[in-house]
């Protein structure tokens, strides 16, 4: 019993740890990799907002193209502006050195962000700019505090402004944002922005690891032939130890 | 046998003994016939090197050691490699999997005392054989220069800053430079791909050697080569090849499903396996808020935190290893099975147990408070299990061993 019991608690200690991890509250992406128009649209949006300035480096534009189903063509026509061939990588003009200076750090490249930060914290992340006359781009965030970078979606989006509540903490009071409010809007309402930031997510998260939905098809085969192999292999050992008694 | 003195084997057997090999080692090997899921691990663990080896192997073909292209050369084997992924992902998910079957492979010896009298020796090499996996671990979560391929090393590297006198020149004789580098890259490259590889793989071949030239324990804890039949072979013994052989083979599609699981499904294992900073290139100006080492180390790491002083941390973390071998010389008691002992070692073989989890565990986390606390307490129960065996296995009430083994 003992030893099922230790042998359990193995396998549930990542879940264990994962469930006790805290911070802000993200809200949740939703993303669906097989939703190919979802794709298309994060691509375009990624390639007009994001990628003059982040780079997404271990990316081609032809593996792009074939993954989320457009034509070398349609690749060339509507998404290449920093490149000329269709199969480099997603690399941008700006120095490093240049994006030190201008944004405080280099805007990091942005491949790997889902994989590092998450799907969810990303999402949330696009959706909770606000201003704050405090910070060098008039703007902060809610889950990035005194991040860097300017909303670059802002024409989209509009202007956020947070509205505050009173808590007790530690026997103090305190001001704390509870919720962000729209004072200017942008050329989106807010259900589509938030559906474009999920395209945008949506194909971020493609990008962190264009290889998932092939892994995971490929998986279930592997594990059909797995289970068959195990019905073999079980028979043959009962065989074999008939006759030991 | 005429066929193995005569035509193309007799050929080879004239010059290498190949028939006497195969025999010694496999279809004439006698092992326990009640040997049971416990006994599933240690063929698991030389299959799950095969793997490592195998794929590590193909992923040096693509990957560059060079603190400038080390981690875009990941991300090419994980991209433009055809079937890179799958190798990487085997490759990483093989480590923790290791781990997994090396615990589980040494709970086992705890279980049924497989480390007592004669087999001492077989167990100082598994020990030597965790020394070097630990090694290789260390020495390869370095290679994909992420951000906790780099600071987890830095931190590492610099406990043996805390050694007095030599402390700091022996950092910098290890890193090769003031800091993790492009020099520490290269060399920790060479130990993980070479060095320690070699080194596991001869300290495999000698804990076998031993096995089986004392052979295999049992959950009776019995020695079947006490009971032998007018051949002189055990009467409890069943031959490895073919009962053991079809056996494992269905130990192995039952792991190799698992596995599959992991690899094809939740390759990060919920950021276990591979650890979200580490989709992050390694920069040294930009510390990690929380620097954690893989699950497999953070028991080890929990200890270290659980004491104040660095030095004394180093040393208690150091220590928790270095008792383990001499498990064999700690015990006192007349019986090894855990069917056969009394309440007293399986208590202390319980709290042990759930100690060893515990501080897992808390090495994830963030220190402070309650957990230092905890990392405390676990720190303690993981010594005293040691530490105290002498007294309670000898106090221990154990139950009569039968001469032959059970069901």
């Amino acid at each position: 019993m003992k030893n099922k019991f230790i042998f359990l608690m193995f396998l549930v200690l990542p879940g264990l740890v994962s469930a006790a991890g805290g911070g802000a509250h993200l809200d949740k992406a939703n993303v669906d990799l097989t939703n190919k128009q979802s794709l298309q649209r994060g691509a375009k949006l990624f390639v007009n907002y994001c990628l003059s300035c982040h780079s997404a480096a271990y990316q081609r534009y032809n593996r792009m193209g074939r993954d989320i189903g457009l034509t070398e063509q349609q690749v060339i026509d509507n998404l290449m502006f920093a490149s000329d061939k269709i199969g480099e990588q997603m690399t941008i003009a700006m120095s490093p050195e240049n994006g030190a200076s201008w944004f405080g750090a280099p805007p990091p490249d942005l491949t790997l962000v889902t994989r590092s930060r998450g799907s969810d914290w990303l999402y949330t992340y696009l959706r909770t700019f606000y201003l704050d006359d405090s910070r060098p781009f008039g703007v902060n965030n809610l889950v990035f505090p005194s991040v860097g970078m300017p909303h670059v979606l802002w024409g989209l989006q509009g202007w956020q402004k947070p509205v505050y509540k009173t808590v007790e903490h530690d026997g103090h009071e305190k001001q704390v944002i509870d919720h962000l409010e729209l004072v200017e809007p942008g050329t989106l309402s807010a259900d589509e922005y938030d559906r474009a930031m999920r395209d945008l997510v949506t194909f971020m998260t493609y990008m962190g690891e264009p290889v998932k939905l092939q892994r995971e098809s490929l998986g279930i085969k592997v594990l059909l032939f797995l289970t068959l192999l195990l019905v073999i292999t079980y028979l043959l050992k009962k065989e074999y130890w008939k006759d030991v008694h | 046998m005429a066929s193995t003195n005569s035509g193309f084997m007799g050929w080879i057997n004239a010059r290498f003994p190949l028939t006497k090999m195969w025999n010694e080692h496999i279809a004439e090997y006698y092992a326990p016939k009640n040997l049971n899921f416990w006994y599933f691990f240690g063929s698991l663990a030389l299959f799950v090197l095969v793997i490592q080896i195998i794929t590590g192997i193909w992923l040096t073909m693509n990957y560059k050691p060079d603190a400038a292209k080390a981690f875009a050369s990941v991300e090419y084997i994980m991209r433009d490699v055809n079937w890179g992924w799958l190798i990487r992902y085997m490759h990483s998910t093989g480590a923790s999997a290791f781990f997994l079957v090396v615990y589980l492979h040494m709970f086992r010896a705890l279980l049924y005392g497989s480390y007592q009298k004669p087999r001492e020796l077989l167990w100082i090499f598994g020990m030597f054989i965790y020394l070097a996996l630990m090694a290789e671990a260390f020495f390869g979560y370095l290679l994909p220069w992420g951000q906790m391929s780099y600071w987890g090393a830095q931190v590492i590297v610099s406990l043996f800053g805390a050694i007095p006198i030599v402390g700091d020149d022996l950092a910098l004789w290890i890193r090769g430079d003031f800091v993790i580098s492009d020099a520490t890259l290269n060399r920790f490259f060479a130990f993980h791909v070479i060095a320690v590889p070699l080194v596991l793989v001869f300290l495999v071949v000698a804990h076998i050697l031993a096995l089986h030239e004392v052979g295999s324990n049992n959950p009776d804890g019995v020695e079947i080569k006490k009971v032998k039949n007018e051949n002189g072979i055990p009467k409890d013994g069943i031959p490895f090849h073919p009962y053991f052989t079809v056996k494992d083979i269905v130990g192995v599609v039952v792991f190799l499903m698992l596995f599959s699981v992991i690899v094809f499904f939740i390759p990060d294992g919920g950021g276990f396996f591979l650890e979200h900073p580490n989709f992050e290139p390694a920069n040294p100006l930009k510390t990690p808020e929380h620097i954690a080492p893989v699950w497999y180390f953070t028991p080890y790491y929990a200890m270290l935190r659980a004491v104040p002083d660095k030095f004394g941390g180093v040393i208690v973390m150091g220590g928790a290893v270095i008792i383990l071998f001499f498990l064999p010389w700690l015990d006192r008691s007349p019986v090894k099975s855990i069917r056969y002992r009394g309440l007293l070692y399986k208590t202390a073989l319980a709290l042990f147990s759930v100690s060893f989890v515990v501080l897992g565990y808390l090495g994830t986390q963030p220190p402070g408070g309650i957990r230092t606390l905890m990392a405390q307490l676990g720190t303690i129960i993981y010594f005293g299990f040691f530490l105290l065996m002498p007294v309670y296995t000898k106090l221990d009430k154990t139950k009569p061993v039968p001469e032959r083994v059970t069901k």
